[in-house]
């Protein structure tokens, strides 16, 4: 389709959301159509990106005219195109379970009805623009702009626990992009660039060096959540409305990652040693049996939600280890992003029907759903089927993702990390089936009727279902992968090494 | 109201310390070991003869970076639309009149901030100055009115000041969008550069000092016929 | 030492101090500040670990520039909420983690 090739899809990816914004700001009593409009109209080119990059290979768009080291440069390779995919498609269920979620009638719900729009789209905007920067500086940017306004919808809800995590957040979130900044300042002056294909090929090392990766890797490892870091979000992820919640799990947390894989895997790949890759792997596999733990025991419903999106990061972290340095490193690599890819489907699915479940419920411990199966039946589903993609049973995309990384980690002969696939398997089976099983309880006399406007309830199973659809086309998207990837290899390694 | 301990335990400020100094140190040392260079400067002042402006840092600021400074403006509109979010309380009403010398003041200063901020705006194509400048003058004008007559501009009707607010987003996204096509986002066409980045400027100069004013009070602009 | 690594240092500095204060103060006004003067300390690293040659490098200058009106935004939002955690729970602290007793620095 050469017509597609020549279309400037990267800049209409972050400034038809930012447009949105303002006006759906401007306009508030419109705020809904306007928002959702341009929900569907950026998702609709969120999605012509990654049609364009698998067609027609690697993109780069230099704004101002000038190209990178003095102006900068949006770029899209394969990564970045599933990135934006991911956005547009979560995106898209977020915003029209969102249209409904904030219902009329009283003057908060208007309140938070005139306020998500702006914000939500603001934060779009940072998440394309994010995935597209090809400047460290103006990531820095855009993470804040990420950041601001995360914060600011966890405490729309205005409850005081939905403040307190915001305000942990944000303290977290600004520490964060302020050691983020010293990093790229320090790359600066050593390189004189910040363009992330420029400091690829400079040639820097030395302490000076290792200091500004370690700055940068304890900055962005901060705002993804890694164990011990990870204090912060149970509470802010919890505690936001259910539409933020689904946002922040399945999007905003990525993006950091994001960052991390392109400053670990591009820029300074030389400089891993195998103390800090096994050290990641290792804080990642801590993230994985802790996080399941605490979602085994948690209280509140969200929580346990929020505690398995701890749990979920942690395997990200195992691409360190298994796939940089290695000779065939796509097979982890692969396996990491169809993970994170059905993580953000199917943990936004799994929010967003926790959502709708506790809107008709008494109170949000877990047991507050007691007999949702018999009341709402399409949203138990859609929970289920979410948890069936984290444990990782096949055919859905966390199946595809876990398997991967599982023969990454035998061929390697790096048992540990299999174990640790395995047990948080287990653990994700144990907590999912504490839930359902609530769920599934009978409760004594007629099942209530359900109250929960019906669009809530089919968005949660559209994302739960894109969590499958992603396992039975995991092939298409590693295809989509390999553009611009930085290890190659088959996408299974043979047994005996 | 009770004010939050000071007393972290022991051990936490230990760690803390230890942080606190390895990274003060590791941080020291990396700049004793930065090798000198000019980085983008040479790059820069090549191409000032094309960038509309005189001032280096105006030129990478509004053209060669500009998209960055578009992010930017964006933040403090984000900051602004969060703290509105957040409904605060109204500020308790002062006394019935501002002082005698906050009057005085306010009769002097602000209409001098408005012309020093006018100044500073034009300034910024060839010195230290531009959007940002110009708008925290108006914004420190803003405060002065706050604090003598409850809010910075008049009693303007929400939309309109949402509108002013978003002016200078606006402007910024309707330029760069102009340049796209033709020819890349936010690529200035020849010869018109100078003139766009004063258009984009001024418009972001009255968003940011209002920005800044009303960040200052904090609590939402509520409709008249709502004003108790 | 040159006059420009003395302003690097006192920048790693107050990055330092910033950093110990924030994780051990309680009180979320001075956790805000401490916030602040990391950023700070990081703007006037950038600074000065900018190209030392001849006249100075503007882009280094201008990322600083941006640095300033985003840490502004972030700070005056910050303030904001603050105030907001005050109203609702009577103390301007960071409440305890919601159900999770073993909590990491920032308490």
């Amino acid at each position: 389709m050469p017509l597609l090739a020549e279309l400037p899809l990267l800049p209409w990816t972050v400034t038809l959301p930012l447009g949105g914004a303002a006006l759906s700001f401007v306009l508030r009593a419109r705020a809904p159509a306007v928002g959702l409009a341009a929900g569907v109209a950026t998702a609709a080119v969120g999605l012509l990106l990654a049609l364009q990059v698998a067609t027609a290979g690697l993109q780069r768009h230099a704004v101002g005219g000038w190209g990178a080291p003095l102006g900068i440069d949006l770029a899209a390779d394969g990564l970045s195109a599933l990135m934006v995919a991911m956005t547009s498609v979560v995106g898209l269920w977020v915003s029209l379970y969102a249209g409904a979620y904030f219902g009329a009638g009283n003057q908060d719900g208007e309140h938070q009805r005139a306020y998500f729009w702006p914000l939500w789209l603001l934060l779009w905007t940072a998440l394309n623009a994010l995935f597209l920067a090809a400047d460290s500086f103006n990531a820095y940017v855009t993470l804040e702009l990420l950041g601001l306004s995360a914060v600011a919808l966890v405490a729309l809800a205005a409850t005081p626990a939905a403040l307190g995590g915001a305000m942990r957040y944000l303290l977290v979130g600004l520490l964060g992009s302020l050691l983020y900044l010293l990093g790229v300042g320090l790359l600066y002056a050593l390189a004189g660039t910040v363009d992330f294909r420029l400091l690829a090929a400079a040639p820097l090392a030395g302490p000076a060096t290792a200091v500004a990766l370690g700055v940068i890797t304890a900055g962005l490892v901060l705002k993804t959540a890694l164990f011990p870091f990870h204090f912060w979000l149970p509470p802010a992820h919890a505690s936001a409305p259910a539409p933020v919640s689904a946002v922040l799990s399945a999007l905003v947390v990525k993006a950091s990652f994001y960052l991390l894989l392109r400053f670990w895997f591009w820029v300074l790949p030389e400089a891993a040693t195998p103390v800090t890759l096994n050290l990641l792997g290792l804080l990642g596999a801590l993230a994985v049996l802790w996080g399941g733990l605490r979602a085994l025991t948690a209280e509140r419903l969200k929580l346990l939600v929020a505690y398995s999106t701890v749990a979920q990061l942690g395997y990200l972290f195992l691409v360190f280890p298994l796939a940089l340095g290695e000779a065939d490193g796509f097979t982890a690599w692969g396996g990491m992003t169809l993970l994170l890819l059905a993580h953000a489907t199917a943990k936004a699915g799994m929010f967003l029907s926790a959502g709708a479940i506790l809107k008709g419920a008494a109170h949000d411990g877990v047991s507050g759903i007691d007999g949702a199966a018999q009341a709402m039946p399409v949203t138990t589903f859609a929970f289920a089927l979410a948890g069936v993609s984290l444990i990782g049973l096949p055919p859905t995309g966390g199946f595809a993702g876990k398997w991967l990384l599982l023969n990454a980690a035998l061929a390697t002969g790096q048992w540990g990390w299999a174990a640790v696939l395995l047990a948080g398997s287990l653990l994700a089976a144990a907590y999912t089936v504490r839930v359902l099983t609530h769920a599934f309880t009978r409760l004594p006399g007629e099942p209530p009727a359900c109250v929960v406007p019906g669009r809530l309830e089919w968005t949660a199973v559209a994302l739960a279902v894109t969590a499958l659809a992603l396992g039975l086309a995991a092939g298409e998207v590693l295809e989509l992968l390999r553009v611009g990837a930085p290890v190659v290899g088959p996408v299974l390694l043979e047994q005996a090494r | 109201m009770s004010s939050p301990e000071d007393n972290a335990p022991v051990l936490l400020r230990g760690i803390a310390a230890l942080l606190a100094a390895a990274l003060g140190v590791a941080i020291a040392g990396a700049l004793t070991a930065l090798p000198p260079s000019s980085g983008l400067r040479d790059a820069v002042t090549g191409q000032m003869p094309a960038s509309g402006v005189a001032h280096p840092v105006t030129a990478v600021l509004l053209n060669f970076r500009g998209y960055d400074t578009l992010l930017e403006v964006a933040v403090l509109l984000l900051a602004l639309i969060a703290t509105w979010s957040l409904r605060l309380a109204r500020p308790p009403a002062g006394r019935d009149r501002p002082g005698l010398v906050l009057q005085a003041l306010v009769r002097l200063l602000v209409p001098l901030f408005i012309v020093l901020a006018g100044y500073l705006l034009w300034l910024g194509a060839h010195a230290p100055g531009g959007a940002f400048q110009a708008g925290a003058l108006l914004a420190g004008a803003g405060v002065l009115l706050t604090l003598a007559e409850g809010r910075p501009l008049g009693p303007l009707a929400p939309a309109a000041l949402r509108g002013l607010a978003v002016l200078g987003v606006a402007v910024f996204l309707a330029v760069a969008l102009l340049a796209l096509g033709g020819g890349r986002l936010l690529e200035y066409p020849r010869g018109q550069a100078g003139l766009l980045i004063l258009l984009i400027e001024a418009a972001s100069t009255v968003s940011i000092g209002l920005a800044l004013a009303y960040l200052f009070r904090g609590d939402e602009p509520v409709p008249p016929e709502r004003r108790p | 030492m040159s006059p420009l690594l003395t302003y690097g240092i006192a920048g790693a500095g107050l990055i330092a101090i910033g950093l110990y204060a924030l994780i051990v103060r309680r009180h979320l006004l001075r956790k805000i500040i401490a916030l602040n003067v990391i950023g700070n300390g990081v703007f006037l690293t950038l600074v000065a670990a900018a190209p030392r040659l001849g006249a100075p490098d503007p882009v280094p200058h201008a990322m600083v520039l941006t640095g300033i009106v985003v840490a502004v935004s972030a700070t005056a939002f910050a303030l904001a909420l603050a105030v907001r955690v005050r109203d609702a729970t009577g103390a301007a602290a960071l409440p305890p983690p919601d159900g999770d007793g073993a909590s990491g620095p920032g308490h």
